[in-house]
């Protein structure tokens, strides 16, 4: 009952300001431009760039799709976390967690509830993330004679992990927000982290292959071995195949993330005096 | 609405760091009446009250409502409202769904929510976002969330901060009629003159301990008489005469440890005829005054 009264509650503190939509707009915008981008070079004008004598790098037309549609969680994950991050540090920032911790004194129910709806929010950011990606993405691969292969099984697998990693990563995000509950400190380190930190040691960790070992467990690479086709993995170094875990290692990895930064965040500051 | 319950504070600490915020406090507030807690800024009030509230945890002695830890209170909003001083809302949300969050949360009828807007006078702008507001606005706003749960026990912190001296005549009355319906109101203040009007009785702490608990009447006690006559000479020499403590005061004569109708007497018993006879201006707020300087050392 009291459980079931707090989810309610936090889902309608998402719901009641406009962060959500915001985010949601920017992220299917993003995903839209970047898979129909994709998709035109690499479907359509990449062999006749390369049929003039222009040098392209080339993705396997077999999993070309994959990658397209993977694009709604390779490049988008950023949008979840940060959703996650600043529904949890809005919180301490507006000094609404004493009318909260009011009506709920049992602040690991409160801490649960936002954990389950941010990961539903997360989930729905995924589907619109696919809906931009497979629709724009997958109709221009339609138009330039590349398979979208929606009669495939993987490619169902695919877009059912990608709502997966998309509601993980938004528990991540809340996980991140009890953590760091400075909401500035939040954003520099989303933004830091996912867009620069992770990709250069991605990068650096496919030179070798014990480097490469460790960098299969960085969490972008754990969420596109969830996904099972990235950008990112197929553009590898090419150097010899990358370390890539199991999708359900991938999984597993995003939710041990989420669930540590979550339970070191309830010790520390989730518990404090709220003053 | 339930029945109002004793707040009791026993033996309370609570130190941040090398700062003593509140120190061995013992005090119970009775329902049906309005309790002031005053003391200056910093003196802990904050502090005890969100101790009480289950936001701060106490270093060692219990705030308890009914018996009760607010942190095992069945149902909380229904037992006890609170506003506190910070303003606690996201300001880009509505009045109206902030309260609506926290009912969803207590598990309250969401009818309740138009009602205490409509009772703090906020109905026309139940649709606004909060940032909006302005410092009244917040203070109703925050009043409306304490009465959420219709609770028998009110918890307000320094609610007369920023309204305008309409809303703080609306304030006063409105605190009056909840303790008439049995409730206990608790009102804290840094300022005496903010509640005087409108407090049964008052506790005063000062860093963090009690320096006065009681009646308003019996703190006034300690103030002075001011009283002159055209004969300034021969009222002194009445007043003197009855072993008085007499002084030059500012128009007049200051008298100590008499009310006004006793030293009036005194000078119709002499026969001097008063030009003025009155109880010295602020000498409530200067026996509170007098009051938490006292323990000015820590």
């Amino acid at each position: 009952m009291s459980f079931v009264s707090a989810l309610r509650a936090e889902l309608l503190k998402l719901t009641t300001t406009r962060l959500w939509w915001v985010l949601l707009l920017v992220l299917v915008g993003y995903v839209a431009f970047v898979s129909g981008v994709l998709g035109a070079v690499f479907g359509g004008l990449g062999e006749k760039l390369a049929a003039a004598g222009g040098t392209v790098p080339t993705i396997p037309k077999s999993s070309l799709h994959l990658v397209v549609y993977s694009i709604a969680s390779s490049i988008g994950y950023v949008f979840p976390v940060l959703l996650g991050a600043l529904a949890t540090t809005s919180e301490f920032r507006h000094q609404t967690l004493t009318p909260t911790f009011l009506a709920t004194p049992r602040r690991g129910t409160v801490l649960g509830a936002k954990l389950i709806v941010l990961g539903i929010f997360g989930a729905v950011y995924g589907v619109a993330a696919l809906v931009a990606s497979v629709g724009l993405g997958g109709g221009i691969l339609a138009a330039t004679g590349t398979s979208a292969d929606f009669a495939s099984a993987d490619t169902w697998l695919l877009i059912a992990r990608v709502i997966l990693a998309m509601a993980l990563w938004a528990v991540i995000g809340v996980g991140l927000g009890v953590l760091v509950p400075s909401q500035v400190a939040a954003i520099v380190i989303v933004l830091a982290f996912t867009q620069f930190i992770e990709p250069i040691l991605r990068l650096v960790s496919s030179f070798w292959d014990w480097t490469s070992g460790i960098g299969q467990f960085l969490p972008g690479a754990a969420s596109d071995a969830l996904v099972g086709s990235s950008i990112f993995t197929v553009m590898g170094t090419g150097s010899g195949p990358v370390a890539v875990l199991e999708w359900w290692q991938g999984g597993l990895v995003l939710l041990g993330l989420a669930i540590l930064a979550a339970a070191i965040g309830y010790l520390t500051s989730w518990r404090r005096d709220v003053t | 609405m339930p029945a109002g319950v004793p707040i009791a504070i026993a033996g309370l600490s609570k130190s941040f760091g090398a700062v003593n915020a509140v120190n061995a406090l013992s005090f119970t507030v009775e329902p049906g009446q309005v309790t002031g807690f005053l003391g200056p800024n910093g003196a802990g009030k904050t502090t005890t009250l969100r101790i009480l509230l289950g936001l701060v945890a106490p270093t060692s002695g219990t705030a308890t409502i009914g018996g009760a830890a607010y942190r095992d209170l069945e149902r909380p909003l229904v037992t006890v409202g609170a506003a506190l001083e910070a303003a606690s809302f996201h300001p880009g949300r509505s009045a109206r769904d902030h309260l609506a969050i926290y009912a969803l949360a207590a598990g309250l009828d969401q009818a309740r929510v138009d009602i205490v807007l409509d009772q703090v006078g906020l109905a026309d702008y139940a649709r606004r976002r909060v940032g909006g507001f302005s410092l009244g606005m917040r203070q109703r706003l925050g009043l409306a969330f304490a009465l959420l749960g219709d609770p028998g026990v009110l918890v307000l912190d320094e609610p007369v901060n920023g309204l305008d001296p309409e809303g703080i005549r609306w304030i006063r009355s409105f605190l009056r009629q909840l303790a008439g319906e049995g409730r206990t109101v608790l009102v804290s203040s840094h300022l005496l003159s903010e509640v005087q009007q409108s407090v049964d009785t008052v506790v005063i702490i000062s860093h963090g301990s009690l320096v006065y608990q009681g009646g308003l009447l019996e703190l006034e006690t300690g103030s002075r008489v001011l009283v002159d006559a055209p004969d300034r000479a021969a009222l002194s020499a009445a007043l003197r005469l009855e072993g008085l403590d007499v002084q030059r005061g500012h128009g007049g004569l200051l008298v100590a440890g008499r009310t006004a109708q006793e030293v009036g007497a005194i000078a119709q018993h002499a026969g001097v005829p008063l030009s003025l006879l009155t109880v010295e201006q602020g000498g409530l707020e200067d026996a509170f005054l007098e009051l938490v300087s006292e323990k000015g050392a820590p």
